[in-house]
């Protein structure tokens, strides 16, 4: 039951687009304030423990995916929410995702999340970058 | 939960197909290589059978069919036309593939009074309906030898009730839901001595005809959920009852049964219930009869009968005993029941799609009688009655009789039909399928099969709109149809295209154990509705973790050790696990986190007495394990999950009975992250 998309399947895929290094999906724009939004941020803490911390550290650490320490600051926040919502199109199609699929190895699981939480967890990933 | 919403892949049979029939020439070329009787069939294959059976890679069947698996226990899906198998369905027996019967979440379902029964004979898949079609819902088969009648859930292909059916034996003439799944009615094949307290008398072989009884029962079914309940049984005299099937429209309120052994022979049936020229059609107005019990004919009798139900928030089953019956007896029901003389020990019985004609198999006459729906109706207004039976009034043949097909072939069994004014019936014995006119009941067409055909199924073809475009024969015999395979050979299915004049073989294909009957619909009644994965938040099982922070370890009482795990690609939480000492027995709850489709984990554990776990997306399974020695187990996930699979392993350590070791548990080192170690 191998679900890694090889070679011969991404051959198949259609020519990718200009990269704005936004990814993938249905956000194509995000507002952020100043500072940190707590309250956004603790709702995405909960979510983050419940469906990514299986894979995913806050520090730099490797588990089964990369640890998460300064993700705000390498990649734009619509990419970091598209990868969260859509990451088996991000990982077909998308440069930056293509290549972590191709150092991670595992599929990045679709965990069901919707664009209102995928922007709590964002705001949780900026607050862990804030305290770096 | 939630739904598939792709869009479905057709097969597109005629595109494209160059290459196959090109192929499928080839192989007939080649096929007097293969055992006797392989020319003769390659000869009769049609040149276009490779395109009108072949699906293209990565393209979906038209229809789902549901195979019984008869004495596996089991259901098999295959898709139509091209025969690939999707599924096996465990019902009644253990499946160590998925844990099924093992778990200690689905053991409870193969609960019985005689306690745990891990076996059954599965022998007739029937579709739920709606206004007398096919509708995709469920999935009713019975369980012929501990009697028991199963409820599979569509949305998930899975078990999710059985409930076991008391006062009977051999339940072979079940189960058959009315047209809007009013009741699942479940007849008992062999009689046995009613104790009238729940189970059978210890009294003497030879008191057969005193006091032997059959009983056919009334599972209600919950119009909205498909939950069974057992409303009421009628006790009918001790014959064996063998097939039963509904009536639609005009005779809808009306189900009939064959019945043979209405000498109630208890030794050598073979001979002893062969002797009556003829014997009977029992025809039940089920509305009556539940109106009867409702209105207070029933009577009631202390039961001992287990219910066992898949809660589908916990994924546990739960059983439940039932400790009481309620019956009728047709003597005090006027009106009720009737009984029609038909030929020689009957076995199928099948009303066509306007409910007028019930075609009746007797398989050792030497024609098939049709009786008439409008014409029983007059001969129970007109008492055209030949004598009664235990007070059920018997109607005279002639008065009932609307034909019957002359010198149709040897052993018929069983007649489908194609909506088209064709009944299809198959031979047992001459091994063909034989198609006749309802018009006038002349034989049309006739087709060989390979070898020995019982079922045939047409898809709705036991409905008011057949789909008269192909039909399956399962085949008793195969012989030298495939590769041999030692003494013990796959039964054949064969699929006949019956959309022009003449039927066409087309397709070949192996089965699992032995198919009794099927039932087949199209694809989109059933494939858009089909459950990708649980969803973690609706998961309410007890003992289910939804995030790695709250994976535990714990003693509870002395010797019971719960281990609440997770998994997700590629590890277990936790997966190194201390503290185990001889003499406990571990729980492990498993979780998948996954909330992707076609992602199950599976979890092992060495010198386990039981079977693996396969848990399925955002469900939660138990693996009971109980060490033997002191020492360390290794225990892995066991469906290949991701590239990282292999390493998706943890040890659990097992310490003497009293050691000191305490219970310690881990799953790997970990760096805080920056939000941790600035607060």
């Amino acid at each position: 039951m191998a679900e890694e998309p090889g070679l011969a399947h991404e051959a198949a895929t259609e020519a990718t687009e200009a990269d704005d290094g936004k990814g993938i999906g249905p956000v194509k724009s995000v507002e952020m304030g100043e500072g940190i939004d707590e309250a956004l941020a603790s709702e995405g803490k909960s979510l983050f423990e419940g469906k990514c911390s299986a894979c995913h550290q806050l520090s730099d650490q490797k588990v089964v995916g990369p640890g998460l320490a300064g993700v705000t600051e390498r990649r734009k926040p619509e990419w970091v929410m598209n990868m969260i919502i859509n990451p088996e199109e991000m990982t077909k199609k998308d440069p930056a995702a293509k290549k972590l699929l191709a150092e991670h190895l595992t599929q990045m699981t679709n965990q069901n999340v919707n664009e209102k939480d995928a922007r709590s967890i964002l705001e949780y990933l900026r607050q862990n970058d804030q305290a770096i | 939960m939630e739904k598939l919403i792709t869009k479905f892949k057709k097969a597109a049979p005629k595109a494209a197909l160059l290459m196959a029939v090109a192929a499928g020439a080839a192989l007939q070329g080649c096929s007097k290589m293969g055992g006797d009787n392989a020319g003769a069939t390659a000869t009769a294959l049609s040149s276009d059978a490779a395109a009108a059976v072949y699906v293209a890679p990565g393209k979906h069947d038209e229809l789902y069919s549901f195979l019984s698996g008869g004495f596996n226990g089991q259901v098999s899906v295959y898709g139509l036309p091209s025969g690939r198998l999707l599924k096996i369905i465990p019902v009644f027996t253990q499946h160590g593939e998925n844990g099924y019967g093992y778990s200690e979440e689905s053991k409870a379902m193969l609960q019985t009074s005689h306690g745990f029964v891990p076996w059954d004979d599965l022998h007739h898949p029937k579709l739920s309906r709606s206004d007398g079609m096919t509708d995709g819902r469920w999935l009713f088969v019975n369980g012929n030898n501990t009697p028991r009648v199963a409820r599979i859930d569509l949305t998930t292909f899975e078990t999710v009730e059985i409930m076991e059916i008391p006062n009977s034996a051999g339940n072979h003439c079940s189960p058959y839901p009315t047209n809007n799944n009013e009741y699942v009615i479940a007849g008992t094949r062999f009689s046995v001595p009613l104790d009238m307290k729940g189970g059978t008398s210890d009294i003497a072989l030879d008191k057969y005809s005193e006091e032997f009884k059959g009983s056919i029962s009334f599972i209600k079914i919950d119009q909205e959920k498909g939950d069974m309940e057992l409303d009421f049984q009628i006790l009918v005299p001790g014959f064996d009852y063998d097939l039963a099937n509904g009536g639609k429209g005009p005779s809808e309120d009306w189900v009939y049964f064959t019945t043979y052994n209405t000498e109630k022979a208890g030794t050598l049936k073979e001979v002893g219930a062969s002797q009556n020229d003829k014997d009977f059609l029992a025809a039940i107005n089920w509305k009556l009869a539940a109106k009867y019990a409702k209105e207070g004919k029933a009577r009631e009798m202390p039961a001992n009968y287990y219910h066992n139900k898949m809660d589908k928030d916990t994924h546990m089953a739960k059983s439940t005993v039932k400790k009481k019956v309620r019956y009728l007896l047709p003597e005090e029901c006027p009106g009720m029941m009737y009984l029609l003389p038909a030929p020689k020990s009957p076995h199928g019985i099948d009303v066509d799609p306007t409910g007028e004609h019930m075609v009746v198999s007797g398989k050792l006459a030497s024609s098939i009688p049709v009786f008439s729906f409008s014409k029983m109706q007059d001969a129970i207004k007109n008492k055209a009655f030949d004598g009664e039976k235990n007070g059920i009034p018997v109607l005279k043949y002639e008065s009932v009789l609307a034909a019957e097909v002359k010198e149709p072939g040897l052993g018929p069994l069983h007649t489908e039909f194609d909506g088209k004014g064709n009944a299809y019936t198959s031979m047992f014995v001459s091994s063909e399928v034989v198609k006749w006119k309802l018009s006038d009941f002349t034989v049309v067409d006739r087709i060989p099969v390979y070898y020995s055909v019982g079922h045939l199924m047409i898809p709705g073809g036991d409905t008011k709109k057949p789909l008269g475009k192909y039909l399956v024969a399962m085949n008793k015999i195969t012989k030298d149809r495939y590769l041999p395979t030692g003494p013990e050979l796959a039964h054949s299915a064969q699929l006949i295209d019956i959309s022009g004049e003449k039927m066409k073989l087309l397709l070949d294909f192996p089965t699992v154990a032995e198919p009794h009957y099927a039932q087949a619909i199209v694809a989109d009644k059933i494939a858009p509705n089909s459950v990708k994965f649980h969803k973690l938040e609706d998961n309410k099982h007890p003992h289910a973790v939804k995030k790695e922070a709250d994976a535990s370890v714990t003693r509870e009482g002395k010797n019971t050790i719960r281990v609440k795990l997770t998994a997700i690609r590629s590890h277990m939480t936790p997966d190194n696990i201390e503290g185990v000492q001889l003499g406990d027995t571990v729980y492990f709850h498993v979780t998948n986190l996954e909330q992707d489709w076609d992602v199950p984990h599976g979890f092992a554990i060495m010198g386990a007495n039981n079977a693996e776990a396969l848990i399925m997306p955002g469900a939660t399974q138990t693996l009971k394990w109980v060490p033997k020695k002191a020492g360390v187990y290794p225990f892995y996930c066991t469906d290949f999950c991701s590239a990282l699979h292999q390493e998706m392993q943890g040890y659990i350590r097992v310490s003497p009975k009293g050691s000191n070791v305490p219970i310690i548990f881990s799953t790997g080192k970990k760096k805080t992250g920056p939000v941790a170690s600035s607060k």
